[in-house]
């Protein structure tokens, strides 16, 4: 099984360093959550770790290769949803799904991308265009596509905000099957949430 | 994946067709505010429509390059797609596609009717037609550069005619060029054929350079 | 003896080293100018057929040059930044543009003040000149753009990229407005057909050329260094010679 790991991590912003020295090893049914006060960095080490920004110091290594290396091997492996879920305005929930999963190289059919939804509770909403719907029910939509994406990492920036109890019920139970089948999941967050993972690790950005 | 990406550009801009009809419109009004201040002489209208007509497409597409990548970076899609295992470049070409599909086609589909307004012969309007064919998918191959460039910039739309009028030059010449050749007996066959390699050339070049731009804008 | 030329790809050791280099291309400018335009004016001979006015060459010939070598040296540096990540080639590379955006202007505006007495209006639609006016929106795009972006890694390299995107349609561009031109031909004059020049006449602009290079060599050090202040402000060096209150 795949291992993510980061060595002596850097992250400079403009004139500040926000975090430097971030070791850390993610191995096979591993839970790490990334905690910090605002500006401390969570989002740019997510960035980092997903191959969207350069770490100013430092690598990430996938399986004991670089991940700037792997690009698109990597890339199949690994899904991440950031703070903007990238749900358009005029496109239906379903839509919205087939083309972020095509995006991430998988194709579902209509039946698939329907179940999906109907699994996150947005049965019969699937044909409204996103713009009627609301933030938590937009999240919904962007979590869905773990449900079809099938790869072994997760990276994942504030999965839940805008969610009610309801939808944090559903996904944590998502997260929890993922891990227990061996999948890996970096994410930051906010609320407190207990999840049951082989080996949680927190790691603290000052 | 090369097709989902044009398929999904041509749903969003149906759904917003006001946005290709702004830009349609866009190069009517220009090409017609030329007479206006130019005097109605006719023969000198003649000499005038190919360069006219042409400025107006190379301005017209300009304008349009703002959506080209603007929205998807709002939305966080383009985050998506630097992540994609696909391709970055089949995806930035597919994007580029659909741009010319919106705003390229209407303009080439328009420009015959815009030309007899300006008196030009059968023989001229055609080639205009063909020389707008081959011409307006390198603007939007290029503009996808300058549009990459530019991505979340304050001043973006000034900017990005900045950088890419310029290189638009060539097109400009040789598309225009090829009107006033065929009018003078010359044959535009030439002018053609440049027109054509600098269709291959950007549809190998600029998708690659566009993604690399892009990932140097969103790190 | 080896020399060790990495170091002085540290923006700390350049911007000593730099410092030292001022100077001399400074002094060397200056002499050269002066030989330069001494020939220029008074050595070399009135041309027969333009009498005094074609005197502007001696600065408008090296400043087209110039504005065209620049270019072609900001791209390499520029590619050499995005290939290699190397800060230092990057900034090099943002000093060269506005140097080289002036040579442009100087030449066409010399090329105005020449084009008036010779053909009696100020700008005529010529290959060179066009094209000319073509490089100055290029490098007006290069400086635009960076001006905009705040980070400065992301500016220099996505300076770097449309620097690289004008370098390899110069020849394009420039083939295209020469294709345009002779097609045109009636309408212009032509700047190609040069009378065969006398050799004080080439030896004089030959020394402004240097005479140029050498001031060109010298701003482009003394922006750098502006530019490593500038970015590296809160490092220790710096801090130290502040400290010290040196400019050197």
């Amino acid at each position: 099984m795949p291992v993510l790991q980061g060595k002596s991590l850097e992250c400079v912003r403009g004139d500040r360093r926000l975090f430097h020295g971030i070791d850390f090893t993610l191995e096979s049914g591993g839970l790490m959550q990334v905690q910090g006060p605002n500006g401390s960095g969570k989002t740019s080490l997510l960035r980092m770790l997903c191959g969207l920004a350069l770490p100013a110091q430092g690598e990430i290594l996938w399986d004991g290769t670089s991940i700037r290396a792997l690009k698109g091997e990597y890339y199949a492996a690994m899904t991440y949803l950031g703070h903007l879920g990238g749900v358009k305005d005029d496109l239906t929930a379903i839509e919205n799904l087939r083309v972020s999963s095509a995006l991430a190289g998988v194709d579902i059919d209509e039946k698939q991308a329907h179940d999906a939804l109907q699994h996150m509770g947005l049965g019969g909403r699937e044909l409204l265009p996103a713009k009627v719907l609301s933030q938590g029910q937009r999240r919904r939509v962007t979590l869905a596509r773990l449900l079809v994406c099938g790869t072994a990492l997760w990276i994942l920036d504030e999965p839940l905000t805008a969610l009610d109890t309801a939808a944090v019920k559903l996904v944590r139970g998502l997260m929890e099957r993922h891990l227990e089948h061996g999948g890996m999941i970096v994410m930051t967050t906010h609320q407190e949430l207990e999840i049951a993972a082989g080996a949680t690790q927190q790691l603290k950005l000052a | 994946m090369f097709f989902w990406i044009i398929r999904r550009d041509l749903l969003l801009a149906m759904r917003r067709r006001s946005d290709v009809l702004t830009t349609l419109f866009f190069f009517i009004i220009v090409v017609s505010l030329f007479p206006l201040g130019v005097g109605p002489e006719m023969n000198m209208l003649r000499t005038m429509a190919p360069g006219v007509v042409w400025v107006a497409a190379l301005l017209a597409s300009m304008l349009s390059l703002g959506r080209m990548f603007a929205s998807d970076h709002l939305d966080g899609t383009l985050e998506q797609m630097l992540l994609s295992p696909q391709s970055l470049s089949m995806l930035v070409l597919g994007k580029a596609l659909a741009h010319w599909l919106v705003t390229g086609v209407p303009l080439v589909l328009m420009a015959p009717v815009l030309g007899i307004q300006y008196d030009l012969t059968g023989e001229a309007l055609l080639v205009l037609t063909v020389s707008l064919l081959l011409g307006t998918p390198v603007l939007s191959l290029i503009g996808a550069i300058g549009a990459a460039l530019t991505l979340g910039l304050r001043g973006g739309g000034v900017l990005v005619s900045l950088l890419v009028l310029p290189l638009y030059i060539p097109v400009l010449i040789f598309g225009a060029g090829a009107v006033e050749a065929s009018a003078a007996g010359l044959g535009a066959g030439a002018h053609m054929s440049l027109l054509g390699a600098f269709l291959l050339a950007s549809v190998v070049l600029a998708p690659w350079t566009a993604g690399a731009s892009l990932r140097i804008s969103m790190e | 003896m080896a020399i060790n030329w990495f170091k002085y790809s540290s923006p700390a050791s350049f911007y000593f080293l730099a410092g030292k280099m001022i100077p001399l291309f400074s002094i060397a400018a200056i002499v050269l100018g002066a030989a330069g335009l001494y020939i220029g004016f008074f050595v070399a001979p009135t041309d027969f057929q333009q009498g005094e006015a074609y005197r502007i060459i001696f600065i408008h010939v090296p400043a087209a040059w110039l504005s065209m070598f620049l270019y072609v040296i900001m791209a390499i540096w520029s590619g050499i930044g995005l290939a290699f990540n190397t800060r230092l080639s990057s900034m090099v590379a943002t000093a060269i543009a506005p140097t080289g955006a002036m040579f442009t202007f100087l030449a066409l505006w010399t090329g105005a003040l020449w084009g008036k007495p010779m053909w009696g209006t100020w700008w005529v639609w010529d290959a060179r000149l066009t094209s000319e006016l073509i490089l100055l929106f290029l490098y007006i795009g290069f400086m635009s753009l960076q001006a905009a972006i705040d980070d400065p890694r992301r500016a220099d390299k996505a300076g770097a990229m449309i620097a690289l995107v004008g370098v390899v349609n110069i020849p394009i561009i420039y083939f295209s407005v020469k294709w345009w031109n002779t097609l045109h031909q009636g309408a212009t004059v032509s700047l190609t057909q040069s009378p065969k020049m006398a050799t004080t006449m080439l030896t004089g602009m030959l020394i402004m050329s240097l005479a140029c290079w050498m001031y060109a060599i010298a701003v482009i050090l003394i922006r750098t260094r502006a530019i490593i202040l500038e970015r590296e402000r809160h490092t220790a060096w710096v801090g130290e010679l502040q400290l010290q209150g040196a400019t050197r």
